[in-house]
């Protein structure tokens, strides 16, 4: 048997690597011969066109770089030193602005291969838009955000419910969903919509051999849960760094939609896609709550959640209602990734990066609860980016993780949670 | 193909300063999860408080180096209590999920723009720890056959490995004792010690701050070594590879972290080297230098996962004792 786990776990990680494996984009060597300084001026997600970088050294080189559309800039250097990068600020469109603080030049010691330099970026303050105006653009944003962290955090919490393994590994999902459609898009050409589904469908599949392969077995053994969690945090460790393998350190921008114009509604500004995007994602979630409540698996995945055994003994077939799950999970979990994606470009570790904030979703919610799920995700958007009108932004994500102590003080089965669960 | 390189890095680095660090952070860990069954997903949090409360103290605030590493002892004792109190009554998976976050939240505070003057935002702080060095009884660097160490690293070695013995042999004693006896208890079934009328929160909340402080213990080596403190050192990461660590090694058993950090050192150090100079010298072509880094991670993911399902009781452990199964 345990060859045959192997074996499963070889054919998984295959078929992984197939799904980005033509994604591969080696470093390429500089010409130059010296390390490479890049990086991507963006503004609310949207890249920046015609900013001009210089980057000067003591020994009288400069270069200077003007980013492209996408907002990408690339300085090649002659040899590893230090070295002095300064974004003329006079080239930054009308609106935009280095966020405070952090000023326009940066000194970096650059040793060898791409050394990446970040020049944050925001919409100019004092533009005059009212604390009132800024409100009902970040609850749209929080509503937006809302839901991406809830088509995770629903497969987090039925999985949770389940099988009571509490998925460590599921941010990776969630990056597995935007890279394929990266390479479906990007390297296979299709347009994104076909890649986008695409995407979906092959990352339902590879959450059905996931379980079957890894999960499922080790249910067989007997593994206990805490063991299984940090399986989980194991195979997280491994999927995330083959991703960086393949798909490298940059963050890659989707080749469709990436610099689209927002539409104005007054104070709001909302682009096209994440309108289109919004609607996508509730028509899942809406698609799983009627799942859950209409259909006769998802009737049988409540009953076995609510008590397995009882569940297997009324005939429920509870191997294949966890089956399912995996596959609900795994494909909502992608949407999740294709949409962040879409707005924030595709990065190796994007997934990993709002684990915790699905997490905490799941946790104010009630753990297992899908509906509690639902409402802790649109809580947590909602808080993220409304604390930015009194705290700094980049400090959004301490504020969320923050509540998820303070819920835990005070109501820790969380909002829909049941008491018996927590202790 | 330079062997003599390959071994004398693999050798020193399996003692090396960064072993010391992931050493008393697994031997934190060993409390918290092996003896006690704590999930404690937050121990690079306790040694960025730690490391963090040394360097703004002397660095920004001006006091001595010992009111330093007072200061950081208190923050870790500190952080165990604000994480102990909404947490340890709950599930196993709470605390997870509380110490994983907490240990975000303090990277993100420290790495951010707004208290850049506090703690240097992601350059950090840096040189603070001189007067340590102003101890140092070695008078030149140390070259034994493939061991090398520099004149600094040398001491921060020598005086992290005499804390790492006196940390095992603290524990070892207090894992004899009655209170230890508790703690194994709590581990195995807490409602049966609750039942025999001890207090398990009081005992829990007590085994967190013992881990917490062992593990601030690695989070001032880490900065006394690079004389600097940077966020990113501490990120979720670390505590993983500690809990690979404490896991390849035995948890519930003294010698565990000790013999996991080392075997763990030296395969990711050999595997690195090994694979970097194949690539140099020609011999392997389909991989970049770069990508070895990625090579050795994806190593560590895949050890962590095929121990905890083929051998979760590791190298030393005793699958009877770890029943590693919290509710």
């Amino acid at each position: 048997m345990r060859r045959r786990a192997a074996a499963l776990l070889a054919a998984l990680v295959a078929a992984a690597a197939l799904v980005v494996g033509l994604g591969a984009s080696p470093a390429s060597a500089s010409s130059l011969g010296g390390p490479v300084l890049y990086g991507t001026v963006t503004s609310d997600g949207t890249g920046v066109q015609g900013v001009t970088i210089t980057a000067t050294n003591d020994s009288g080189f400069s270069g200077e770089a003007t980013t492209d559309a996408k907002g990408a800039w690339e300085i090649k250097t002659p040899k590893s030193g230090t070295y002095t990068v300064t974004l003329d600020e006079a080239t930054l469109p009308d609106g935009v602005a280095l966020t405070a603080d952090s000023g326009n030049t940066r000194t970096v010691n650059a040793l060898l291969g791409k050394v990446r330099i970040q020049f944050p970026t925001g919409e100019a303050t004092g533009g005059g838009a009212s604390k009132a105006e800024q409100a009902v653009q970040l609850t749209v944003d929080g509503l937006l955000l809302g839901l991406i962290l809830a088509l995770a955090a629903l497969g987090v919490s039925l999985i949770y419910g389940t099988t009571g393994l509490t998925n460590f590994a599921h941010g990776e999902l969630v990056t597995l969903g935007a890279l394929s459609t990266y390479f479906y898009s990007a390297v296979l050409n299709l347009p994104l919509v076909i890649s986008a589904v695409l995407a979906l469908i092959s990352c339902g599949i590879l959450g059905a051999i996931q379980d079957k392969v890894l999960w499922k077995q080790l249910r067989r053994r007997g593994t206990g849960l805490i063991a299984m969690l940090v399986v989980s945090i194991g195979l997280g460790i491994f999927v995330r760094y083959l991703f960086l393998f393949f798909f490298g350190g940059a963050t890659q921008q989707f080749p469709e939609f990436s610099g689209q114009e927002g539409l104005e509604f007054g104070p709001l500004a909302i682009t096209p896609k994440a309108i289109i995007g919004a609607i996508a994602a509730i028509i899942a979630i809406l698609a799983s709550i009627y799942w859950l409540l209409k259909t006769r698996m998802g009737k049988a995945s409540r009953a076995v959640a609510d008590n397995p055994a009882l569940a297997s003994a009324s005939g429920i077939d509870v191997e294949r209602v966890i089956n399912v799950v995996w596959i609900l999970g795994a494909t909502l979990a992608a949407l999740s990734g294709i949409l962040v994606g879409l707005t924030s470009g595709v990065s190796w570790n994007m997934g990993q990066q709002i684990l915790l904030l699905i997490f905490a979703a799941v946790t104010v919610g009630g753990l297992g609860t899908a509906f509690g799920a639902l409402l802790g995700s649109i809580i947590v958007g909602l808080l993220i980016q409304l604390s930015t009108l009194f705290i700094p932004p980049e400090l959004k994500s301490v504020g969320a993780l923050f509540i998820l102590i303070i819920i835990l003080l005070v109501r820790p089965q969380g909002l829909l949670g049941r008491r018996e669960r927590i202790g | 193909m330079d062997w003599n390189t390959i071994l004398s890095q693999t050798i020193t680095q399996a003692v090396g300063v960064l072993a010391v660090i992931y050493c008393l952070a697994a031997v934190g860990l060993n409390v918290h999860f092996g003896y006690t069954g704590l999930l404690n997903f937050g121990q690079s949090g306790f040694l960025a408080v730690a490391a963090y409360g040394l360097a703004v103290t002397v660095a920004n605030i001006g006091l001595s180096f010992w009111a330093g590493i007072v200061v950081g002892i208190i923050a870790a004792i500190l952080l165990a209590l604000l994480l102990g109190i909404p947490t340890l009554r709950l599930r196993a998976d709470y605390l997870a999920i509380v110490t994983i976050a907490a240990a975000e939240i303090i990277r993100l505070i420290v790495r951010s723009v707004t208290f850049r003057e506090w703690f240097g935002g992601s350059d950090g702080i840096t040189r603070f720890a001189d007067s340590f060095y102003d101890l140092n009884p070695f008078s030149g660097p140390l070259a034994l056959g493939p061991l090398k160490f520099s004149q600094n690293d040398l001491w921060v070695v020598t005086v992290g490995w005499i804390l790492v013995a006196l940390t095992s042999l603290l524990v070892w004693s207090l894992m004899r004792s009655p209170w230890g006896r508790v703690l194994r208890g709590i581990r195995e079934d807490e409602d049966a010690v609750r039942s025999l009328g001890k207090n398990v929160y009081a005992y829990k909340m007590q085994s967190l701050i013992l881990g917490g402080v062992i593990g601030a213990l690695g989070g001032f080596v880490s900065a006394i070594a690079f004389q600097s403190v940077q966020p990113d050192t501490f990120s979720t990461d670390f505590t993983f590879f500690a809990y690979t660590i404490l896991i390849l090694g035995g948890a519930a058993r003294i010698f565990g972290p000790i013999v996991g950090t080392m075997i763990f050192w030296a395969l990711l150090v050999f595997i690195g080297e090994f694979l970097s100079e194949a690539v140099s010298a020609g011999v392997i072509t389909f991989i970049t230098s770069t990508q070895v880094g990625q090579i050795r991670f994806m190593l560590v993911g895949l050890g962590l996962m095929m121990l905890m399902i083929f051998r979760p009781q590791g190298i030393f452990g005793d699958r009877k004792e770890l029943a590693l199964d919290a509710r």
